[in-house]
């Protein structure tokens, strides 16, 4: 199966500072990758090279076989990936509608529109309810409250809404329930099982071991820079991984 | 879960709530301070509000009303433009010593003094955008480079009224609206306020603005192109700066290279009474518009008070400490 995502040897250094040492990822059409590692072990610095937040040093990089370079976020999100990042990247100023639809805001029709270049304000509130309602997300009633008046917790949905509305082939989500209550957790987590329904591949980052073995397919570990190793549920157990990205186990 | 109930009724206090609703109107502020100038300026003096006064009032405005359009843009993106006021006068000089010495036709002098204005403009972008070099230095440096520019170029002299094309002066001519002479310098800044406000309010750029001035590695993340907008910005403001110089030179009837200075902090003191905050991501450009008014008003009314000049200064300085103070009030609510 021809993976919907793959890196080959990523190097990404900054000065002095290794933050990826040759890594290499692949992942495969409607699976949830997950990756764990230890602080500083360069989970945030790989999502960012697969996504065209940062350019990579070197290495390689395909989508569904055919080789990508991405120089910006938005190279990214045009070939299907969305991303929520670690520092979530919303605009506090702007509403919840505006920030679901930041870089790709959408015109009014005719030349209202063309010329005038007048934003279709209502239609994309309109569509942002619509996708809050389909994605479960209850925590957002009002689309027009700007994102500085939500709690930690909302604004993490907003993040993860956005990534999960526009995502058509790969949805990566750096820590995205680190925030988050039990309850919303489990909604983040219910959330990335119906986008894996919908035929969407996830890469999930996350420190929460349990949560991880509950719904990864498989398991990229992350150690000082390097890949040690991919693993499975039924493969290892937890005390394994932990073990494995410690260094006190190798694969 | 009283306790908590509680501690969430205390939070929504008479006094946060104001705040709040300045947080989400900033222009209330300002609009609440003209008011009551104006109000008690009319009644400590009837010729205050004589249309011949409120006509002169607008008229004093229009030329730092306008060229603060141009530094809310840039402060909205958490910039500052320190070189306004020198970018204008280098625009005025371009457009009144190209037409007067050089006999080049009003209309291309026009367009020559527009062309500065943008190259300035350019020029403070591509220094910000890429050498990212913080605005506040790039236009310290560009504020001594425009104002020499304009020295070279002019040799340091002045061109009068008489040497002046009407179509030059032409932002100075006034029209009569309900008995009050407005000038077409006026008419002019205030169709630039209603253009910005739509652009702000209802394109994407608009947006792409706010979302760079609030957070810019956020607003990159979230697929903006943050260096096009900054440079873009400060393209419209250099337009919007030589706009200024035309109606500058209607305004003066004469073209100085020594004079306007003052304009690179004026339009400065116009933004922030006007609510918008230094830190950028925050503000309306009606705001600004106020803040101007402000300025006029308290410079006026102090004025036909029979108070020093000094008096005048002294309160604009208390009203933009003011200013900030409130917004940095404002600002604590969100963080
Ligand atoms: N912008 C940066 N500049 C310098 N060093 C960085 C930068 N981003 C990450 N690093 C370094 O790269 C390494 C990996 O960081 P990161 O990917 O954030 O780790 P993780 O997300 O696994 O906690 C760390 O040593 C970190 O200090
Ligand atoms: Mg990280």
């Amino acid at each position: 199966m021809t993976p919907v995502l793959e890196a080959k040897n990523l190097v990404k250094t900054y000065g002095r500072v290794v933050g990826l040492d040759g890594v290499g990822l692949q992942l495969l059409p409607g699976e949830i990758l997950a990756v764990i590692g230890d602080n500083g072990a360069g989970k945030s610095t790989l999502i960012k090279c697969l996504t065209g937040a940062e350019i990579p040093t070197s290495g390689e990089l395909f989508v569904n076989g055919e080789p990508v370079s991405f120089k910006r976020p938005q190279d990214a999100r045009a070939a299907g990936l969305e991303t929520v990042y670690q520092t979530l990247a919303v605009s506090p100023a702007l509403d919840v509608a505006a920030n679901l639809f930041l870089g790709r805001e959408v015109r009014r029709k005719g030349v209202l529109g063309s010329v005038f270049r007048s934003l279709d304000v209502k239609g994309m509130r309109e569509r942002a309810r619509a996708e809050l309602t389909e994605l479960g997300i209850s925590t957002l009633q009002d689309v027009t409250v700007p994102v500085e008046n939500l709690s930690g917790g909302q604004r993490q949905a907003v993040a993860v809404a956005r990534a999960a509305a526009f995502g058509s082939k790969v949805v990566v989500l750096d820590e995205p329930t680190a925030a988050l209550g039990v309850r919303e957790s489990n909604q983040v987590l219910q959330l990335i099982r119906t986008l894996r329904d919908r035929g969407v591949a996830v890469i999930l980052i996350s420190h929460n071991m349990p949560q991880v073995f509950e719904v990864a397919d498989r398991i990229h570990i992350q150690r000082l820079g390097k890949c040690a190793g991919t693993i499975t549920p039924q493969s290892h157990s937890m005390t394994d991984a932990v073990a494995i990205m410690t260094g006190a186990q190798t694969l | 879960m009283t306790d908590l109930s509680s501690a969430f009724a205390d939070r929504s206090t008479p006094l946060s709530r104001v705040r709040d609703l300045l947080h989400r109107y900033p222009a209330i502020s300002p609009a609440v301070v003209l008011v009551v100038a104006v109000l008690v300026f009319g009644l400590l003096n009837d010729r205050f509000l004589a249309p011949a006064n409120l006509s002169l009032i607008t008229q004093q405005v229009a030329v730092v009303g306008t060229l603060a359009i141009a530094q809310t843009l840039v402060i909205l993106t958490a910039g500052i433009d320190l070189s306004v006021g020198a970018a204008m006068i280098l625009a005025a000089m371009v457009m009144a010593q190209s037409a007067s010495s050089s006999g080049v036709p009003p209309v291309l002098a026009l367009v020559l003094g527009l062309a500065a204005g943008i190259a300035a403009g350019a020029l403070n972008g591509l220094l910000v955008t890429r050498l990212k070099l913080p605005p506040f230095i790039v236009t310290l440096g560009t504020l001594s480079i425009f104002t020499a520019l304009t020295l070279l170029y002019t040799d340091g002299n002045t061109v009068r009224g008489s040497q002046l094309s009407s179509t030059l002066t032409f932002t100075g001519d006034t029209l009569s609206v309900l008995g009050i002479k407005i000038s077409v310098g006026v008419l002019i800044m205030l169709a630039l306020y209603v253009l910005i406000a739509y652009v702000l309010k209802r394109t994407a750029w608009g947006r792409h603005v706010y979302a760079v001035g609030d957070d810019k590695e956020a607003a990159r993340l979230s697929g903006v192109r943050v260096n096009r907008v900054l440079a873009s910005v400060y393209l419209v403001a250099g337009a919007i700066i030589a706009i200024t110089a035309w109606i500058q030179i209607g305004r003066t009837n004469a073209a100085s290279p020594n004079s306007g200075l003052d304009l690179n902090l004026d339009s400065i003191t116009a933004v922030v009474i006007g609510g918008t905050s230094l830190f950028g991501g925050r503000g309306v450009i009606w705001g600004t518009l106020l803040g101007a008014l402000i300025v006029g008003v308290f410079r006026n009314g102090l004025a036909l008070a029979g108070l020093d000049v000094l008096y005048q200064t002294l309160t604009v300085g208390v009203l933009v400490i003011v200013a900030v103070a409130v917004d940095q009030w404002i600002r604590k609510a969100k963080s």
